[in-house]
């Protein structure tokens, strides 16, 4: 008798996205505004079931593993799915094509990642990659007017499908060398064979399908051009949400499958790390494009998570946890941010942020602390989140990466404030109106904005959770 | 006598070869070819894992299904998304997909 209660969330989200596709054909014309409500509220509810099981923990069928870890992470694509929804109102009216696919295709995304974060078996973690990959191609070119979304989505889907069909090899030999497609058996099998030659060189082909992924250095070319042609609320969707899901998988199956390999695969990592917190920061500064600075900065943000991983610790992975949550609302805010002003004014160019400040408060107010958070200034919610990345890799003996990291963070305070310096001491241009503003919107924004500040100022709950929700990986 | 390494061979060999095309082709059609192929190496890597390592169990065969599937998929995203910018530039050169900077 097979536990399916424990996979209520995924069957909700997988009825929810199809249920909205049916919706959409059924729903005439001038109500499709409707479904992006359903698609929100319909997110809302699988959120509080989730909620509700945070502490459900069992395995489905031999090979999906429901744990705090997975529920965790859940959580998080499902808050994020919902703001990506609330940003995508009036962005998605004005490209004038049918909403239920989006909301349909956003959803999927998100069930994408769901099995990705809980599968404790390649083919459905290989399976649940490809769900997210895929639909975020056809989201990435969902623009259909727009020749520079095309070209986003034709490139991600290129580089996606090489990178995992690297990844697929590596799979492939890590099967060929254990004879099993189990996370976990894989884990007893490496500890009594012990490396292979095979069994390494796949080690290194999944390490380079992550890191494609989470947009690690030399792997991220692709993303400073998807993010920039990418609809504006998918972009933010992408950067948050795909990179948090990769971040789950990679913990999973190096910590479950491959502990025993811990001392070879820690050096990619540090040299990965390195790579991408200082080349993420450095080609952030000349940036012009608000979309290219974030894409910079969150390769730099992944850079910081995967400091968490070379930790190899409780403390490390609930740190990696922990941040990625309060990276969804630093930046999920400026996105929703460059959503609502590239609604008014079509542009998306940091010059014409001038004098943001005056023609809507509320906005550059968010834009503004979003970005401190990201830089880990305090009392915002990225500062205790990089304070517990840094403990985790001192806790290690590595002093030299934590000084590196907290230099580079001093260096991404510049360009964040490039873009305050422009909204709060700029000029608006002449005859500019205050910005228009949905109230679904505002309210999401005030919402973010605010968690950040709570999760600045009193971490513990959130803290403990992620800490917990980490300890399954390191039990006998 | 064909043994395990001969499969793994060719495996790799046709890994490369695809990984080459994917690389130095320059039509998205002709790159979307050579990841078909790195992914039907894959398969061969997957089915001859599984009939010389564990034959009495069939998750390699049942995992090389699933691989076909996906690569369908991602195909018809793929050609689909090619269709749009062709009908818009009359071409399906990747060099010329510069509008973002690569």
């Amino acid at each position: 008798m097979a536990n399916w209660h424990l996979l209520t969330v995924e069957i909700l989200t997988a009825a929810l996205g199809l249920g909205l596709l049916a919706l959409g054909l059924l729903v005439p014309h001038s109500d499709r505004r409707g479904i992006a409500y359903v698609a929100t509220a319909g997110l809302a509810g699988i959120l509080a079931v989730a909620i509700g099981m945070r502490e459900a923990s069992g395995v489905v069928l031999g090979g999906y593993v429901i744990d705090p870890f997975g529920t965790y992470f859940k959580i998080l694509f499902l808050v994020a799915a919902m703001l990506t929804a609330v940003c995508s109102y009036d962005y998605v009216e004005k490209m004038g094509l049918n909403q239920a696919e989006y909301y349909a295709l956003l959803i999927l995304a998100t069930l994408g990642m769901m099995i990705l974060a809980s599968s404790g078996e390649l083919v459905s973690l290989y399976t649940g990659l490809e769900l997210m990959t895929i639909t975020f191609c056809i989201l990435a070119a969902y623009h259909l007017g727009d020749a520079k979304s095309a070209e986003a989505g034709i490139k991600y889907l290129l580089l996606g499908a090489m990178s995992s069909a690297i990844f697929l090899y590596g799979l492939s030999l890590v099967y060929g060398s254990s004879g099993t497609t189990v996370i976990r058996e894989i884990g007893q099998q490496v500890a009594t064979r012990g490396a292979s030659p095979a069994l390494l060189l796949g080690t290194i082909f999944i390490l380079a399908g992550f890191a494609f992924k989470v947009t690690a250095v030399p792997f991220h070319m692709w993303s400073p051009d998807v993010y920039e042609g990418a609809p504006t609320p998918v972009t933010g969707f992408l950067s948050v949400a795909s990179k948090a899901a990769a971040f789950a998988a990679l913990v999973r199956v190096f910590f479950g499958a491959l502990p025993d390999l811990h001392n070879f695969w820690v050096q990619l990592f540090i040299a990965l790390a390195v790579l991408t917190i200082v080349l993420g920061n450095l080609v952030a500064i000349p940036q012009t494009n608000i979309k290219r600075l974030l894409a910079y900065s969150s390769i730099a943000q992944a850079g910081y998570l995967l400091l968490g991983i070379v930790s190899f610790s409780v403390l490390g992975v609930g740190a990696v946890a922990y941040y990625a949550m309060l990276y969804v609302f630093g930046n999920m805010g400026a996105f929703m941010a460059a959503t609502a002003f590239y609604n008014n004014d079509g542009s998306d160019e940091i010059k014409d942020y001038a004098g943001l400040a005056r023609r809507s408060p509320l906005v550059a107010a968010l834009m503004l602390f979003s970005l401190l958070s990201l830089a880990g200034i305090p009392p915002m919610a990225g500062f205790v989140g990089k304070f517990y990345l840094f403990m985790s890799i001192i806790s290690r003996q590595y002093i030299w990466l934590a000084i590196l990291g907290i230099l580079m963070s001093m260096v991404s305070v510049y360009y964040y404030l490039l873009v305050a310096k422009a909204m709060y001491l700029g000029n608006p241009p002449e005859g500019s109106k205050p910005l228009q503003v949905a109230p679904g919107l505002q309210v999401a924004m005030v919402v973010s904005l605010l968690i950040l500040f709570i999760l600045g100022i009193y971490p513990t709950p959130l803290t403990n959770y992620a800490m917990n929700s980490a300890v399954t990986f390191f039990m006998p | 006598m064909i043994t395990l390494n001969h499969y793994l061979a060719v495996g790799g060999l046709l890994f490369c070869i695809g990984l080459f095309g994917a690389l130095a082709k320059r039509n998205a059609i002709a790159v979307l070819m050579g990841i078909e192929l790195m992914l039907n190496a894959v398969n061969i890597n997957l089915v001859a894992f599984n009939h010389f390592l564990a034959p009495d169990q069939v998750t390699g065969q049942i995992f090389a299904i699933f691989v076909i599937v996906v690569a369908a998929a991602e195909v018809a995203v793929g050609l689909a998304l090619v269709l749009n910018i062709y009908r818009r530039r009359l071409d399906s050169n990747i060099d010329d997909l510069d509008w973002l900077k690569w």
